[in-house]
């Protein structure tokens, strides 16, 4: 049945060669290279099942170009090594298209071997898309041509998180807690870098990397903030390093509040619970109440795998990717990279720019706060009766921040 | 202070939790001079089997039954695996035992799936155990359970009051261990079957020409050591997380903790159970850098050194190596432990 669908396509990718829509029918295949066991898995693995949800959505008349989308997910054990292997194995199955975000270490690998490998293999160039890792050296001093950011950079994370605490008289003490690797340590880099500019009254009582996805218990590190005054955590912690880590709070009976990137993301909302209401705020691309189409669709997610989908990225990534293939009118992913190069696409909160410059997404982001759902804010993750609700919006040109980025690009 | 009795409790907890698995492992080494890889495996078994059964018979059954099954599997692998390869030496039986871990941890993910589970303690487990109120003015006070949140704002803003709450889960975990620890005393020292397990540990063959079983005395400690690795499992697995990952992390620092105490010194196990635990809890806590502390003892660094990543490098970033930096000591200045009394 599969191979013979597939020959039908191939008949009519012959058949329509030369017309106007060369890529019509053709399927797209794309492999995820991500973490889908440990610590960390259960992340990996809700956002595999979010691409697979969306590829059902944006395949044939869901995108401008009429082509399938296939995903399929490899695990890397969030291991730079292992991905490198995935990597390796996806290219030999003929896939041109790899997407992974979990972790900056690995985002790092993955863009110097597969700028090495477009390099070496002309013909056989393949994209990386990449949806979360936030280490702003991805779009400034280690930047590729054949990398597309589609989350938004710690720098532009942290600009519009340090503006809005700027703002909060009653943040005296601050302490940073990250994980120790490429992503906590410029996260501490920009809180310090942004606090000193916008509000250098504000005193960083303590600076502390825990060891990623290996700490199973943060009571020794809560006992710490709490014996330093903090009245504020600001942390990139995700997945159990959030989540392990509230659960601590709750238990050590540390009041104050937290400002985070992933509180949103699977674990987390249960741990805060109740608990966490007005204490916990996220600094993201998007939120749980979009409303419009995004509501919807976010319905059927959780009806379907009785799961949040939260990460938009996924479906900024199919509708750029159709635009492009549109334009490029082929799923070659030279021409598309051409294509994406400085596309615009209207997305679900407003118009979004994949920068010519460093390729990093020009996107709104958004300061939300753990609070009771409402009837205006209804979407309550994990069913714990509580919502991330905006409590304000950094448009593009405010979000925007400058790069170093002098990418090579093909001749 | 709040600060030091917490962290304390925190690393009593942990260091008593630890014990309840070493205790088993020392045992098993001390009686039949096997050291056990699989041990960790049958700590993460008894959290897996007592998450299952806490779903179908709630938590209390469960944290009775899952050692019980755990220890009944321990003995079972004694009885027909162990005991088979018992004559070709001590390598195979090392081999055998490191092979049970990989396959534990394959059927774990099988059966259990890759990703942690949501092991729950019970209700009455779930909230602090007591809370200590540190009152700028009226001082340290320490009350039974939860505070109520009005106790622990200040009306006043020159005052400052610290409510630091202690889990009961943690709480608990100390209780049984320490529980634990009185009733393996009670029954090796105070018993009939203790005494054989002692006699069978140095003169097994004198216990055999007396008429006991030997055999059969070596299956039932495998097997209580096991259990006692599960009963740490239900409680460590309910306090922290349950997952595959669970028996490899707590497994080598369980080596750690037997070899440092002494190889088959239960108290010795119990000394270096509590020492690694509060060691690790602490270090978290200091943030001294080599360079301070260098220059604290009057050795300067050079400039260059000190703006040096390992200049910087402070005692909570290595926090997590310092369990085997302190076996590699023991092992170069006191080979046989702190309480062994076997020359390695």
């Amino acid at each position: 049945m599969r191979k013979s669908s597939h020959i039908l396509i191939a008949a009519l990718a012959v058949a329509f060669a030369g017309s106007a829509l060369a890529q019509k029918g053709e399927v797209v295949k794309m492999v995820r290279i991500d973490a889908q066991s440990g610590l960390l898995g259960p992340v990996g693995v809700n956002q595999l099942k979010s691409y697979q949800f969306f590829a059902e959505k944006f395949s044939g008349k869901g995108n401008p170009a009429g082509v399938t989308f296939e995903v399929t997910g490899i695990d890397n054990k969030l291991s730079p090594t292992e991905s490198l292997n995935a990597l390796k194995s996806a290219i030999d199955q003929g896939v041109r298209y790899i997407i992974q975000g979990n972790g900056s270490s690995v985002a790092l690998a993955l863009t110097d071997a597969i700028t090495k490998h477009n390099e070496r293999n002309p013909g056989k160039e393949v994209l990386f898309l990449n949806d979360a890792a936030v280490d702003p050296d991805l779009t400034n001093s280690k930047c590729s041509y054949w990398h597309f950011r589609f989350d938004a950079d710690t720098s532009m994370k942290m600009e519009a998180m340090s503006s809005f605490m700027a703002e909060q008289k009653d943040i005296k003490k601050v302490y940073i807690l990250g994980q120790n690797y490429s992503h906590g340590v410029q996260v501490a880099k920009y809180t310090k870098e942004t606090l000193a500019r916008k509000r250098p009254d504000i005193q960083i009582v303590g600076e502390d990397l825990h060891p990623l996805a290996q700490v199973r218990d943060f009571a020794p590190y809560i006992a710490k903030i709490k014996a330093s005054g903090a009245d504020t955590v600001v942390t990139g912690n995700w997945g159990s390093d959030l989540s392990l880590l509230v659960k601590a709070a709750n238990e050590g009976g540390y009041t104050g509040n937290f400002y985070t990137y992933y509180a949103g993301v699977t674990g987390t909302p249960t741990a805060m619970g109740t608990n966490g209401a007005g204490k916990v705020y996220q600094i993201a691309y998007s939120h749980y109440n979009m409303g419009g189409q995004m509501d919807k669709w976010m319905a059927e997610f959780k009806a379907k795998y009785n799961d949040d989908f939260y990460t938009g990225s996924v479906i900024r990534i199919y509708e750029t990717l159709g635009a492009a293939m549109a334009k490029a009118k082929s799923t070659d992913p030279v021409k598309v990279a051409a294509a994406l190069d400085g596309i615009r696409v209207d997305s679900f909160n407003g118009e979004v720019e994949m920068r010519k410059l460093d390729h990093q997404l020009q996107q709104p982001l958004y300061m939300t706060v753990w609070q009771k759902a409402d009837k205006k804010y209804p979407y309550s993750p994990e069913n714990t009766g509580m919502t991330l609700v905006p409590v304000k919006t950094y448009p593009n040109y405010v979000s925007s921040t400058p790069t170093s980025c002098q990418m090579k690009r093909p001749s | 202070m709040e600060f030091f009795i917490i962290s304390m409790l925190n690393g009593l907890s942990y260091g008593l939790l630890l014990f309840m698995l070493s205790s088993g492992l020392t045992l098993i080494f001390s009686m039949m001079g096997v050291l056990n890889f699989a041990h960790a495996s049958f700590y993460m078994l008894g959290a897996y089997i007592g998450y299952t059964l806490s779903g179908v018979l709630g938590f209390w059954p469960a944290l009775v039954l899952a050692p019980l099954l755990t220890g009944a599997l321990g003995a079972l692998f004694e009885r027909y695996c162990l005991r088979r390869v018992h004559p070709f030496g001590h390598v195979p039986e090392l081999l055998i035992t490191f092979g049970l871990t990989y396959v534990v941890l394959e059927v774990v993910q099988l059966l259990w799936g890759r990703i942690a589970v949501d092991f729950a303690p019970p209700p009455a487990l779930q909230g602090p155990a007591f809370t200590l109120v540190n009152h700028s003015v009226e001082g340290l006070r320490w009350v039974w359970g939860a505070v109520p949140l009005t106790l622990c704002s200040a009306a006043d803003a020159s005052l400052r009051i610290v409510c630091s709450p202690f889990p009961a889960t943690r709480g608990f975990m100390m209780l049984v261990a320490l529980a634990m620890l009185l009733s393996l005393w009670l029954l090796l020292t105070r018993t009939r079957i203790g005494l054989v397990i002692q006699a069978a540990l140095t003169h097994p063959d004198a216990v055999q020409a007396l008429g006991h079983n030997v055999p059969r005395v070596f299956m039932l400690v495998f097997g209580a050591g096991a259990a006692l690795a599960g009963l740490a499992g239900v409680i460590g697995g309910s306090t922290f997380l349950t997952e595959p990952a669970m028996a490899a992390t707590v497994g080598s620092i369980v080596f750690v903790v037997v070899v440092v105490g002494g190889l088959g010194s239960l108290s010795g196990a119990f000394i270096a159970s509590l020492l690694i635990g509060v060691v690790q809890t602490f270090a978290v806590a200091l943030d001294y850098s080599v360079g301070s502390v260098l220059a604290a003892w009057g050795l300067g660094l050079s400039p260059a050194w000190q703006a040096s990543s390992l200049g910087h490098l402070t005692i909570a970033q290595v926090a997590p190596i310092l369990p085997y930096l302190l076996l590699v000591l023991i092992l170069i200045f006191r080979p046989r432990g702190l309480l062994g009394t076997r020359d390695a």
